[in-house]
């Protein structure tokens, strides 16, 4: 095979009425390469991937595939240009199987009856190929995220796809379903095939990709080796800027404030924990081993026995609104689901937990004039973009909506607050951001209870760290003791004497 | 889509309704313009037309508005007829059987309605929901037929019953009437409550915490009970409002129109209502000029027929015309959103 170009970009533009969502990107992808795309949200991922798999076309620029100019007009075109695509939120039918998603489209056989028999041995042999077990019967619905998405990768390749664009894939899958992806994106280089690798995540591009080019606002700013170069230097890129890294804090915490004993939820075992003042306690743990429980009984939305105080007065038996109302801040983790209520706007989401109290509401009315007002203070205070009360939160970006939420149980001056997953989701401006918040508000004397499954999350905020493993706390260690490894292994359900061991 | 571009969709929406109409007007070999000048001149040629229009508009809207009250807040009360015959009866009752002056009666008698309105919605669709979980599609869809068979059993061999061949109950004594604002019409002072009703809701629904909490509700149950919303509160009460709405466009037909309520009294307003919603989007004061819109199609369908022959069933066609394109509309925004999506910046 020649090592002429495979996909050759430059100075492609695209606009979308008055913003310039693409201003010139230049871009080679060289053949058995991983090509990674880096960049914030809104840096021009979406629409570059978009231009090359079809679902747009450019303004300007040129764009040649394998030497020839290639124009697509439609994913069709891509698919039959060789060009395959792993969306971010899968493109597959749940109640079908595998192997009937794989012949939508070209569905085989009499159009009386559908033959599947190629199907299935033209899956089980990519499967072999390019060591990708799948069973070809089993139905998509019953399927884990990372086998899902294998399906998406099969399906590409069945379609003959010589190039794979990959847009944000491990954003649903857990370490080691990531893990597996990129020895299969192994396994495609050595066949010959080239990658585009869309993401934000520093490591995991560093780790996977051959060379990484970096947008910002719309521009490639740099295409870089990824041996030769470091995450501050990518995130710099990135951003724009320089990081601030933050010095750790050496005060030390205050009296207790939010105290958990013997707090039962749901069939766990009890729990106690005690979050003090100007600390933040990280609550560590694998997903799913008791933390949405925990959250939600401590916010009142789930009946829990046992005691929890805040500064000495029991929360037991208030409702969420009581316990809002005794000084305890919540950020749900579900920041859409449960948050926010998408189709309102910025000031009415601002004011969704104090719209009965004065001066949001007083004698009966709602004061609207008031929370705008609020939210124009909170918009400029958290730099929420773009700056207006009335548009529905829907349109904002996930860094700007966490902002929202934020920002309101931030400015209520929270005694505790409650925050879950706060940076799932967002680009590395806005995690930063979020941090920095945290670290103010617990500066201020605010006992924060942090639940993250991010583990590099925890060990850059957290004073202490419990760590959670089936509904119990299986250790809290404190800041001198803390390690990866160790927290690591009490995730994974070790004890304290197997890591002394 | 939202605001000036759901309105702008809504009036779309009605003249292809009426094109459609006129489409098939034509293809029987009739003239469509002759049938919409007729349909017109019965709906408001002349102020009887136009009284007549406007009365037949009144159940309409504040079904209407029960619909929608209870939509804001997430809940689909199909049974508005229910909760609208219930208000009839105990109009009904409060109209002949207590002897009170003549401008406490009507109100006595109205705010009956609502309360027994209230209640039909409330109580059992309402607590079933609450506590078992019941879907409200379904509780009042039912409870529809028992309303309605709850008054033939009043009216044929329960206490309403009147000596005679007809099953109906004893007329309203004069106190209890609403005076008809134009005389020889069917037009009553309950038009009035109409806006103030329309307002009420739309008060309540924009300008209070209370409102806030339904609309909340209605838009994301998990979100409404994090910011402190009981659903169990958020539920009843507005299932209460909605029914209070249906009974009170029962009661104010008894009062104005009837003056007795009997075997053959309309259930169509409460689903006609669902419809008068749809097409208003659920806000409060879109259903006056929604029910306007059905209540000159059904008037003006008359003269059409009577004066060009054409039959007046071709009205349903119109609504549901109408009705097709204004869901249409579902489509049409999700066409729009899915391309915005697409064509959206960044990952």
């Amino acid at each position: 095979m020649t090592n002429a170009p495979v996909l050759e970009a430059s100075g492609l533009g695209k606009s979308f009425g008055n913003l310039r969502a693409l201003a010139g990107v230049d871009f080679t992808l060289h053949p058995r390469e991983v090509h990674a795309i880096l960049g914030e949200n809104g840096a021009g991922k979406s629409t570059f991937m978009n231009l090359l798999y079809g679902l747009l076309r450019r303004d300007s620029g040129t764009l040649k595939l394998w030497g020839q100019p290639y124009h697509p007009a439609s994913p069709r075109d891509a698919v039959q240009a060789g060009v395959g695509m792993v969306h971010q939120h899968f493109m597959l039918i749940p109640a079908l199987t595998v192997a009937e998603n794989l012949a939508l489209g070209t569905e085989p056989g009499t159009p009386w009856r559908l033959d599947l028999r190629q199907t299935v041995c033209r899956i089980q042999e990519l499967s072999e190929t390019y060591r990708l077990p799948v069973d070809p019967h089993a139905r998509v619905a019953d399927l884990p995220v990372g086998i899902r998405q294998r399906v998406e990768i099969l399906r590409a390749l069945s379609r003959h796809a010589r190039l794979l664009i990959l847009d944000e894939p491990t954003a649903l899958l857990t370490p080691q379903e990531s893990a597996d992806l990129f020895e299969g994106l192994r396994q495609f280089i050595t066949a010959g095939l080239s990658v585009i690798l869309i993401s934000h995540k520093l490591d995991e591009v560093l780790r996977t990709a051959n060379r990484i080019t970096v947008l910002r606002q719309g521009k490639s700013v740099g295409t870089l080796n990824a041996q030769d170069t470091t995450a501050e230097e990518l995130a710099q890129r990135m951003v724009g800027r320089t990081l601030v890294s933050v010095p750790d804090r050496h005060e030390p915490a205050g009296q207790p404030r939010l105290v958990l004993q013997n707090f039962r939820v749901r069939g766990n075992p009890p729990l106690s924990l005690t979050a003090n003042a100007a600390e933040i306690l990280g609550i560590a743990g694998v997903e799913g081993n008791g933390q949405e429980e925990l959250v939600q009984a401590i916010g009142g939305a789930e009946l829990a026995a046992g005691t929890i105080t805040l500064d000495g007065i029991s929360l037991a038996g208030q409702s969420i609104r009581e316990r809002q109302e005794s000084g305890l801040g919540w950020v749900p983790s579900d920041r859409q689901g449960e948050g926010l209520v998408l189709p309102m706007d910025v000031s009415e989401n601002c004011t969704l937990r104090n719209f009965r109290k004065a001066p949001f509401a007083t004698r009966g009315w709602l004061n609207l004039a008031k929370w705008r007002e609020w939210a124009s203070t909170l918009i400029t205070r958290f730099d929420v973009r773009p700056p207006d009360p009335g548009r529905p939160v829907r349109n904002l970006s996930g860094g700007n909506q966490q902002k929202v939420v934020l920002a309101r149980e931030i400015s209520g001056r929270p005694k505790a607050l409650l925050i879950c997953q706060p940076t799932r989701g967002l680009d590395i401006g806005a995690a930063e951001f979020v941090h920095a918040q945290l670290r103010e508000l617990r500066d201020q004397g605010c006992a924060v209870l942090l639940v993250s499954s991010d583990l590099d999350e925890i060990l850059r905020l957290a004073d202490r760290v419990a760590v959670l493993y089936r509904g119990a706390v299986v250790e809290t260690l404190s800041r001198t003791q803390l390690s990866r490894e160790r927290i690591g292994l009490l995730m994974m359900g070790g004890t304290h004497k197997a890591v002394v061991a | 889509m939202s605001g000036w571009r759901s309105l702008a969709w809504t009036v779309t929406a009605i003249g292809l309704g009426f094109a459609v109409g006129g489409v098939l007007v034509a293809a029987f070999g009739h003239d469509p313009w002759l049938a919409l000048t007729m349909m017109l001149s019965g709906a408001f040629g002349s102020s009887f037309d136009f009284a007549t229009t406007l009365a037949s508009s009144i159940p309409l809207a504040l079904t209407g508005l029960a619909v929608a009250l209870a939509f804001q807040a997430g809940l689909f009360n199909i049974g508005a007829s229910g909760q609208f015959w219930l208000g009839a009866i105990a109009a009904t009752w409060v109209g002949y059987s207590l002897p009170l002056p003549a401008l406490v009666h009507p109100v006595v008698a109205l705010l009956a309605a609502m309360l027994a309105g209230a209640l039909w919605a409330a109580v059992i669709p309402g607590l079933a929901k609450v506590h078992r979980g019941a879907h409200e599609v379904i509780t009042t869809l039912m409870l529809t037929y028992i309303a309605v068979e709850l008054g033939h059993f009043l009216l044929e061999k329960g206490p309403m019953m009147t000596p005679g061949f007809n099953p109906e109950s004893p007329k309203i004594l004069e106190s209890a009437h609403l005076p008809t604002l134009v005389s020889g019409t069917q037009l009553s002072a309950g038009l009035l409550l109409v806006p103030l009703c329309a307002g009420v809701g739309w008060l309540l629904l924009f300008r209070t915490p209370l409102g806030f909490g339904l609309r909340m509700t209605g838009h994301n149950p998990r979100a409404a009970r994090y910011a402190g919303v009981s659903p169990t509160a958020a539920t009843l009460l507005a299932l209460a409002l909605s029914g209070a709405f249906a009974g009170l466009a029962g009661g104010i037909l008894i009062l104005g129109v009837e003056h007795r309520l009997h075997n053959s009294f309309d259930v169509s307003y409460g689903f006609t209502g669902i419809v008068v919603a749809l097409l208003a989007r659920n806000h409060p004061i879109g259903v006056i000029p929604a029910a306007l819109l059905f209540g000159a199609l059904d008037n003006g369908a008359q003269a059409m027929q009577i004066f060009a022959e054409i039959p007046a069933n071709l009205t349903e066609v119109i609504k549901g015309s109408i009705i097709f394109f204004v869901a249409a509309e579902g489509l049409g925004r999700w066409l729009f959103e899915r391309r915005t999506r697409l064509e959206g910046v960044g990952a």
